[in-house]
């Protein structure tokens, strides 16, 4: 028996306004013309001195603290040598025997229940450059684009905790949320934002020594991440049950095939010939300054759907769905205090099915949504009042989805409202009783469907704005009348 | 018009503002005797007069409205206060440092076509004051060598006798002010390359405390030890331009937030009771008896002047020069790791990636340079990097030690420069531990940070200049700098020029 041992490095670029090191801005470098977001500093020329940027250490330390590490109140920025061409200066900037915090912890859900993730390290460093190489065969070259060099990278390193490609997602998603909501990351992980990147071996049940382990690059997407894993598992457990070696090496994942290859076979531990940065005296945090941080985090994921569990009465499901995103759960706050009258419950499901629907399929998000939360509340209010019914209710939200009206406005333009009116619906009931006597006959002979029946004639008459449940209670009170 | 380049710093400031002579003039009397000398001498690497005439015509401008508005010029005839005493002044750069649109080569092939995109700190602190640059001096690749041999752009003679060395690696920066080719110049300082080739050059050579002088443009050698000093013929000379470049600077990480005082340098303040050390550690057997006896004679004078002269003991004295050369080659190591033949430079032909890097270091780097790349990159081996690395830097510490010890006894620490005078041109070609050995003197003040103050006090037979260095405490270079002003006061040493 085969345990698979998963530990997990996220790289997460930090969204501050300037580079780690220089006044730089930081770019969308998928999108901003190559080299243009570049100087002397992250461009590594001769004589360029680096500089500590504050509100980097900021966002790192607001990480850090979310994910409860001891932070390090002198931590040191070292030199990792290594020659390659996205990589200026020949060396990287990054933290290693000290680094900026440590032994923090996550607390995942997943299918088995909740699982503790440890987190090892928090460190500080600057990105690379990015290369294209062009030309599949023939004279290839490679461009280099410095837009990337020295944007804010913060790398979060966990304990070998996991043990499946679905603990590895659930690690990697709420790592990703808690990262979003404090600011400090969009979470993209197509555009490279935000890199995610297992290692993955497997030893003998039992025993303490860990596998030869393989580190899995190109997982653009949670899908992948959770399939990559479980194919390195798979391929290294029929390695090693066919007798054979699993040989320690980075692979990358091919999203089209589905399956592994190898990128770079790693012969031992490289030497990076690591030193601390003589340009960088010890950065050192001030307690004062770190409390401070503390205090100002936001109420975070789990705190939060904890909350929205006892405060609102919603399951777990919806509350987690609610809290995946900040933005999502501030818009459902919004929307229960405005619908007073409303079930937080019913609040909850209109935004997770009908509102979820339209952004889906229109592929916007909250953010850019026509509908506020105040406007969403009016309509559950028109709901939970009974003022209009479901189906009608539905129409009118994708229409204030593509319009940006408000309900009250489409309800009366369409004469949506339903009439919850008893006199006005027992008029009718008994009109429609009186015409069809031979179906409420046929209903007191026993044919207790023809009600049904009626049911829809009263709705018919109605033009269906008549408050479905009114008419029904009619409908059920005049037929009890008639036959007394 | 030769006459113009006899001046001293101080002098030539006082006579622009009077109006003497303008800037101009003055600039190309300087770029004339560059022409002249030049050939004989090889001092720079690259001379620049559009941009120093440039410069000059720009700061006869400034000039011409400081007179216009200002009270009467004799007030500033000795100094003239801050912000004034550089304006128009021609001054060489040695060439680590780095110049907007002009080359850069740190004296390496390397670097042959690099052209600065920026300016360093220090030298945008004085064009700022008003300084003409005349060209980028001469210095060992990278600033590795106490000759200027190492320089891949050819050897610069010392002007006292051109058959030997300046010194180095700031040699191009010594000779030039030696040969009155400019009235100052910027020396680095990793090792003792300010103060050796003023000792060499019969000059008056500052090495700030480290983290005084921004780094910032300054092709880096040793990071932690690198300092930008300045070359002069008095130490009043090298208090003006000490003083309008130090100080911290946003962009660099290294510099401390310490008040620059305005050095106001006092004619006729004795040393009343400056408690003078002398560290027994720097008479060492072998040295050559000239350079001691002449320093041991200043020492008398400085005591005749008022001072407190007492033995000290530096005990890790010895250890300096193996600590250096495992701490700045490491340091060199990583710092020269950028040029890899894909930026900056030429490129040597190759077949793929790994050898565009290895051919083109491989060609372009000198021998001195490739050595210390190797020694920085074992020292910092994993398995090896504590027993090396490690180890030096706990020792660097106890030489740090010894400086706190000493200085909390005394206020200086008087000591010779260098064991020997100038050497000849290729003494040292084969033996490069010979070569390390002429630096033993001046590595401790970088490994412990201090400032250090080297000043002529005589000659040897051959007449050679020989130097003597006060070192002080962290950021007392106006103590330094006061002393040796006194002590010039009352020499002639300084006053000396070879006869070029």
């Amino acid at each position: 028996m085969l345990e698979p041992i998963i530990g997990l490095e996220v790289h997460a670029e930090l969204e501050t306004q300037s580079k780690m090191f220089c006044a730089c801005p930081v770019v969308d470098t998928t999108q901003a013309e190559p080299n243009t977001a570049v100087c002397p500093v992250c461009a590594g020329m001769p004589g360029a001195l680096p500089v500590v940027n504050r509100r980097a250490v900021e966002y790192g330390l607001r990480v850090a603290l979310a994910l409860g590490c001891e932070i390090n109140l002198a931590s040191i920025f070292a030199r990792k040598n290594y020659f390659y061409p996205d990589l200026p200066k020949g060396y990287q900037i990054s933290q290693y025997e000290q680094p900026l915090a440590r032994n923090g912890r996550l607390v995942i859900s997943t299918s088995q229940g909740e699982r503790v993730i440890r987190i090892r390290l928090v460190h500080l460093e600057e990105d690379t450059g990015k290369l294209t190489h062009v030309g599949q065969a023939g004279p290839a070259y490679t461009l280099v684009d410095l837009n990337r060099a020295g944007i804010p990278l913060l790398e979060i390193v966990t304990e070998p905790d996991f043990r499946t490609g679905e603990e590895v997602r659930g690690y990697a998603q709420s790592l990703r949320s808690i990262l979003r909501y404090l600011g400090v990351n969009s979470g993209d992980l197509q555009k490279g934002v935000l890199r995610i990147e297992p290692n993955v071996s497997l030893r003998p049940a039992g025993q303490t020594a860990l596998g030869v382990k393989v580190e899995i690059k190109n997982l653009n997407s949670f899908r992948a991440l959770e399939r990559g894993v479980a194919y390195e598992i798979q391929r290294q457990s029929d390695l090693l049950q066919r007798g054979e070696r699993v040989r320690q090496e980075t692979v990358g994942w091919d999203e089209a095939r589905e399956v592994t290859f190898t990128q770079r076979v790693k012969e031992g531990d490289e030497d990076y010939h690591y030193f601390p940065d003589p340009d960088l005296p010890p950065l050192v945090i001030e307690a004062a300054w770190a409390e401070e941080i503390r205090a100002a985090l936001p109420e975070l994921p789990a705190a939060k759907s904890l909350r929205f569990r006892e405060q609102y009465g919603l399951n777990d499901y919806d509350a987690g769905l609610l809290t995946a995103e900040r933005e999502v759960a501030d818009y459902f706050e919004q929307a229960v205090a405005a619908a007073p009258e409303a079930a937080p419950k019913m609040v909850a499901n209109w935004i997770t099915g009908e509102l979820f629907g339209l952004l889906n399929q229109a592929g916007t998000s909250l953010r850019e949504c026509r509908v506020p939360p105040s406007a969403l509340a009016s309509l559950v209010g028109l709901v939970s009042r009974g003022e209009i019914n479901q189906n009608s209710a539905k129409s009118v939200l994708g229409e204030m989805f593509t319009t940006g009206q408000s309900a009250e406005s489409i309800v009366a333009s369409r004469g949506l409202r339903q009439v919850s009116d008893t006199a006005a619906i027992a008029a009718l009931v008994q009109k429609a009783l009186a015409e069809n006597p031979a179906q409420v006959a046929a209903y007191f002979g026993g044919k207790e469907a023809v009600a049904q029946w009626l049911f829809g004639q009263v709705m018919r008459a109605a033009k269906g704005q008549a408050n479905p449940q009114v008419v029904r209670a009619e409908l059920t009170r005049q037929l009890a009348e008639r036959k007394d | 018009m030769t006459a113009l380049t006899t001046l001293s710093l101080a002098q030539t400031a006082a006579a622009l503002r009077r109006g003497d002579f303008s800037s101009r003039e003055l600039t190309q009397a300087c770029l004339a005797r560059i022409a002249r000398l030049e050939p004989a001498l090889h001092a720079f690497i690259t001379v620049t007069p559009e941009l120093a005439l440039a410069q000059a015509d720009a700061a006869d401008h400034r000039l011409a409205e400081w007179r216009r508005l200002s009270p009467p010029f004799s007030s500033f005839a000795n100094g003239g206060g801050p912000g004034w005493g550089l304006l128009g002044i021609p001054i060489a750069v040695k060439d680590v440092l780095c110049l907007k649109d002009v080359r850069c080569t740190a004296g390496s092939r390397i670097l042959e076509n690099f052209i600065a995109p920026y300016t360093a700190t220090a030298v945008e602190r004085l064009l700022a004051a008003g300084v003409v640059i005349l060209g980028k001096t001469n210095t060992d690749e990278f600033a590795m060598g106490s000759s200027t041999e190492n320089s891949a752009y050819g050897v610069t003679h010392n002007p006292w006798d051109m058959s030997r060395v300046p010194g180095g690696s700031s040699g191009g920066s010594a000779a030039a002010v030696a040969a009155r080719l400019a009235p100052a110049a910027l020396g680095t300082d990793t090792g003792g390359s300010v103060r050796q080739p003023a000792a060499f050059c019969g000059l008056t050579g500052l090495k700030p405390t480290y983290g005084r002088v921004s780094r910032y443009g300054l092709i880096a050698y040793g990071s932690s030890l690198d300092c930008v000093g300045a070359l002069a013929r008095s130490a009043e000379d090298a208090a003006i331009v000490f003083t309008s470049m130090a100080g911290r600077d946003p962009q660099d990480a290294t510099t401390l937030d310490v008040p620059v005082e305005t050095i106001t340098i006092r004619d006729s303040t004795p040393l009343a009771d400056l408690r003078v050390g002398i560290p027994q550690e720097y008479f060492v057997a072998g040295m050559q008896p000239e350079v001691e006896s002449a320093v041991r004679a200043a020492i008398q004078t400085l005591e005749a002047l008022g001072a407190v002269v007492e033995p000290i003991s530096l005990p890790h004295t010895q250890d300096a020069l193996p600590v250096y050369y495992i701490i700045a080659p490491a340091e060199a190591s990583a710092n020269l790791a950028r040029f890899d033949g894909l930026r900056y430079g030429p490129r040597q032909p190759a077949d793929g990636l790994w050898d565009v890097f290895r051919n083109t270091r491989g060609e372009r780097f000198g021998a001195e340079v490739k050595r210390r790349i190797m020694l920085g990159t074992y020292a910092l081996s994993t398995g090896y990097y504590d027993a090396w690395y490690g180890q030096a830097q706990r020792v660097r510490a106890l030489i740090r030690q010894d400086f706190e010890q000493a200085l909390a006894r005394v206020d200086v620490i008087a000591a010779p420069v260098t064991p020997t005078t100038a050497f000849s041109i290729g003494a040292h070609g084969d033996d490069p531990l010979a070569m390390y050995l002429e630096d033993i003197f001046t590595l401790p003040a970088n490994l412990a940070g201090v400032p250090a103050l080297a000043f002529p006090v005589g000659f040897d037979s051959r007449g050679l200049p020989v130097g003597m260095q006060l070192m002080g405490p962290h950021f007392r270079e106006d103590m330094l700098l006061q002393a040796a002003h006194v002590f010039q006061q009352a020499t002639e040493w300084h006053k000396s020029s070879p006869m070029v």
